[in-house]
């Protein structure tokens, strides 16, 4: 299989970590060659965060480059359009509909750019939710990275079943069910 | 089967000490370095600590390797300068039990104050380096690393960078070996590096450097593949993958050991290709030797000195590929900022009121040097800010001080920190101190320290009192105050800046994200009260927005509750009430 190329950005602290580690628990254990790429340390503190994700049967470096991006996962509006440049022409988004200021456009240096989702879907296959309210009416407002992973899984070729035990295997204990209910609101999601 | 795992660098580098039989580890944390010792912690075998800074911790993995056992230090590059002057001199003294320092190195300057290359100070300390490009050989090359330190008497670098650590890649994982201690001998000749001794043993640390450099062009760390050879790269670590994906076709010799070089294999592979490149980030540490050698290569010519790597960068410098990018979309960046409800947030809204510069260091806290807090005015090194304000006192005089603070946290305090505050004391220095004591090595992802009472594994430790100390070195004015009480924050800062002595404020709340901190409260504007001033605005809290009205707005999953906002409001226009209350 040729190598797929998924990102997963967003500001620190949303559990970007956790959603690539559930990627790279489901590539790993269909036999993939895994590949991921992780960003700790300062920029973790509210800043801008990226993760690499790369599988197929033999994958040689860990970061997506450029152009070459299949899936954009993105847990914020802005961080979408700021990475929407790794997209491959046909690339696919599938983006939070969230705004989360940085302290950039907060101090009034600079403004929050209008109309992201309606720019991005002039140019990439743009699947966009409103996560954070569909994950707070589920009943715990941190899943709501796990709906969106829900809805990306789409793009990919895993099983339902698979899916949900990787992710029984890499939440913590006491979230499991809620977290297999978030990733089952967004894998069966078809309107947008 | 063997069982195979997908694995980050730091936890497979963590892995290949088990394996190897290492049986002491001492580590500083630093990104990209800190994962080693949290997953080490993990192997009951072996006995991990975090020492106070990394010259310490180089110095304890020194001392169990002589007593015969396998041992490891692990720390960032810029760790590897405090742990320099061991380092140097343990290349003399050798190893009896493996010695092997990892030093993590951050090209593209991820979570660090400089881009240096630790194979600048390999060379010139005359230690071995080995270099892995993936997970797989971070536990490989770690557990051939302490087979060379004790077959060549030598303690060896195993370096990371960044990408390397903090990548995941799967590992087939094997069985502990257990070494058996060697025993110790008495030997000052070897051991005890007065000049005498020392004489002899650089006359044996050059035939080392000069066996290595031979034996090393037949370590099965080392990869050439020979393809087409109109081209060839010479490349180590984690440069090698790009290559891989850009040009799969060309020769390449993949270097395990890049200190001392192999110099008969690079000579032969050179010989072999039409075009020669040579492919390493930083420093053209390989590039130099070679080209001194008489050899023909490509190197910084057409790759930089700076940041990462990249496929694209090979596509567009060797194939003059023509990549028809996307342009970056033009949007406001998003730098890290501190956490909502972060006590550094507080003490730095006092500072900026009264207009105070700040000496500043590493931490969480040098976030304060941004707008909208702008109050650090230096950042250099761990401890560096106590002993710059020193040097700005002792240049320019008591009074220039009197609109200065240093502020350093409570992990880099102990670092080094006290040493710069015992020259204050010992050269009659007069200044404040503001120590931001949030009860963690926070920046690197909570560590405890000599100071929280707690060891490594979570055990309980005797914590080391920081008021208690900085008294203990006769600093008559040391006052503990809650870091987000702002009124008696003014006050104390007005009162001990116009001192002239020396005063240590210790700004006291912990960190938000300590493991198992509650926050029962949040705060909440008043409906109707807001008057639209934007005072509790101005610390940057990100939990805090306007309305589209201008009014506050406060985002609930985001507040902790500390009332900072509160406290800013003229016009009592926000509550603190407990969480989920209405």
């Amino acid at each position: 299989m040729k190598t797929k190329n998924i990102m997963i950005v967003g500001v620190g602290g949303q559990g970007t970590l956790l959603t690539s580690r559930i990627l790279g628990g489901i590539t790993t254990d269909a036999g993939y060659d895994v590949k991921l790429s992780e960003v700790h340390g300062m920029a973790q503190r509210g800043g801008s965060v990226v993760t690499f994700v790369r599988y197929g049967d033999f994958v040689s470096e860990p970061i997506v480059e450029e152009g070459q991006a299949d899936v954009l996962i993105a847990f914020e509006r802005l961080e979408a359009l700021r990475y929407s440049h790794f997209l491959k022409k046909d690339g696919v988004i599938v983006v939070n509909d969230l705004c989360i200021e940085p302290i950039t456009v907060v101090t009034g240096a600079f403004e929050y750019p209008k109309n992201i989702i309606e720019g991005l879907k002039e140019k990439y296959k743009v699947y966009a939710v409103d996560a954070m309210t569909e994950a707070k009416k589920l009943g715990n407002s941190k899943t709501f990275n796990i709906i969106v992973l829900g809805i990306a899984a789409q793009h990919m070729d895993f099983s339902q079943e698979a899916w949900l035990d990787v992710i029984g295997k890499t939440v913590p204990p006491k979230t499991v069910d809620i977290n297999k209910k978030a990733f089952l609101l967004g894998y069966n999601r078809r309107s947008y | 089967m063997a069982e195979k795992k997908i694995m980050l660098g730091n936890e497979a580098i963590a892995r290949g000490a088990y394996e190897a039989g290492v049986k002491v580890s001492a580590a500083y944390p630093g990104t990209p370095s800190t994962e080693i010792s949290e997953n080490i912690v993990k192997y009951k075998e072996i006995y991990a600590e975090w020492s106070p800074n990394e010259k310490v911790a180089m110095e304890v993995a020194i001392g169990a390797s002589i007593s015969g056992v396998r041992a490891m230090a692990s720390m960032k590059h810029v760790g590897v300068n405090v742990a320099s002057d061991p380092l140097y001199t343990v290349s003399y003294i050798g190893a009896n039990g493996g010695l092997v320092l990892v030093a993590a190195d951050d090209p593209g300057l991820y979570s660090s104050q400089n881009e240096q290359d630790t194979r600048c100070v390999a060379r010139a300390a005359l230690v071995p380096v080995l270099e892995p490009s993936d997970s797989q050989e971070a536990k490989d090359f770690v557990k051939f690393a302490f087979e060379i330190s004790e077959k060549y008497d030598t303690p060896v670098i195993v370096r990371t960078t960044t990408r390397l650590s903090h990548s995941q890649s799967p590992v087939i994982l094997e069985e502990r070996i257990e070494v058996e201690d060697k025993p110790y001998e008495r030997n000052i000749r070897k051991n005890v590096m007065m000049p005498g001794n020392a004489i002899g043993r650089h006359i044996f640390v050059e035939n080392r450097m000069n066996q290595l450099e031979v034996d090393g062009c037949k370590f099965p760390i080392n990869k050439v593949e020979y393809k087409d050879t109109k081209i060839g790269f010479i490349t180590a670590g984690i440069e090698y993958h790009y290559i891989k994906e850009v040009c799969p076709d060309a020769s390449i010799l993949k270097l395990g050991i890049v200190n001392p070089l192999p110099r008969k294999l690079i000579e032969e592979f050179a010989s072999k290709v039409d075009k020669l490149y040579i492919f390493e980030e930083l420093e053209p540490v390989i590039e130099e030797q070679v080209k001194s050698w008489g050899i023909k290569a490509i190197g910084k010519e057409i790759f930089t000195r700076q940041g990462e790597y990249s496929a694209n960068l090979l596509r567009k410098a060797v194939l003059k590929q023509d990549l028809d990018l996307t342009p970056k979309a033009q949007v406001p960046a998003r730098p890290p900022i501190l956490c909502p409800g972060c006590p550094h947030r507080s003490v730095f809204s006092v500072l900026k009121k009264l207009k105070i510069h700040a000496a500043g260091d590493i931490g969480c806290y040098t976030l304060g040097a941004v707008a909208p807090l702008d109050v650090i005015d230096t950042t250099v090194c761990m401890g560096a800010s106590i002993s710059t304000l020193h040097g700005m006192e002792k240049a320019k005089g008591k009074d220039y001080i009197k609109n200065w603070v240093a502020v350093i946290g409570d992990s880099t305090f102990m670092h080094t920190g006290i040493n710069s505050l015992m020259n204050m004391v010992y050269n009659n220095g007069t200044g404040t101190v503001v120590i931001l004591d949030n009860s963690i090595t926070a920046m690197t992802g909570h560590q405890d320290n000599a100071s929280t009472g707690k060891t490594l594994q979570g055990d309980v430790a005797d914590a080391i009192d920081i008021a208690t100390l900085c008294r203990a070195i006769n600093i008559k004015n040391v006052i503990e105050i809650d870091a987000f009480d702002i009124v008696e924050l003014e006050r104390i800062f007005k009162e001990e800046l116009a001192k002239e002595e020396i005063s240590v404020i210790i700004t006291k709340s912990p960190c938000v994200l300590i493991k198992g901190m509650k926050f029962p409260n949040i705060c909440k504007p008043i409906s109707g009260k807001c008057k639209k001033c934007g005072m509790c605005l101005k610390p940057g809290c990100p939990a805090l927005t306007k309305n589209e009205d201008g009014t506050i707005a406060i985002d609930e999953t985001m507040c902790n509750g500390c009332g900072l906002c509160k406290q800013l409001c003229k016009f009592d226009a926000i509550e603190c009430v407990e969480r989920g209350k209405n």
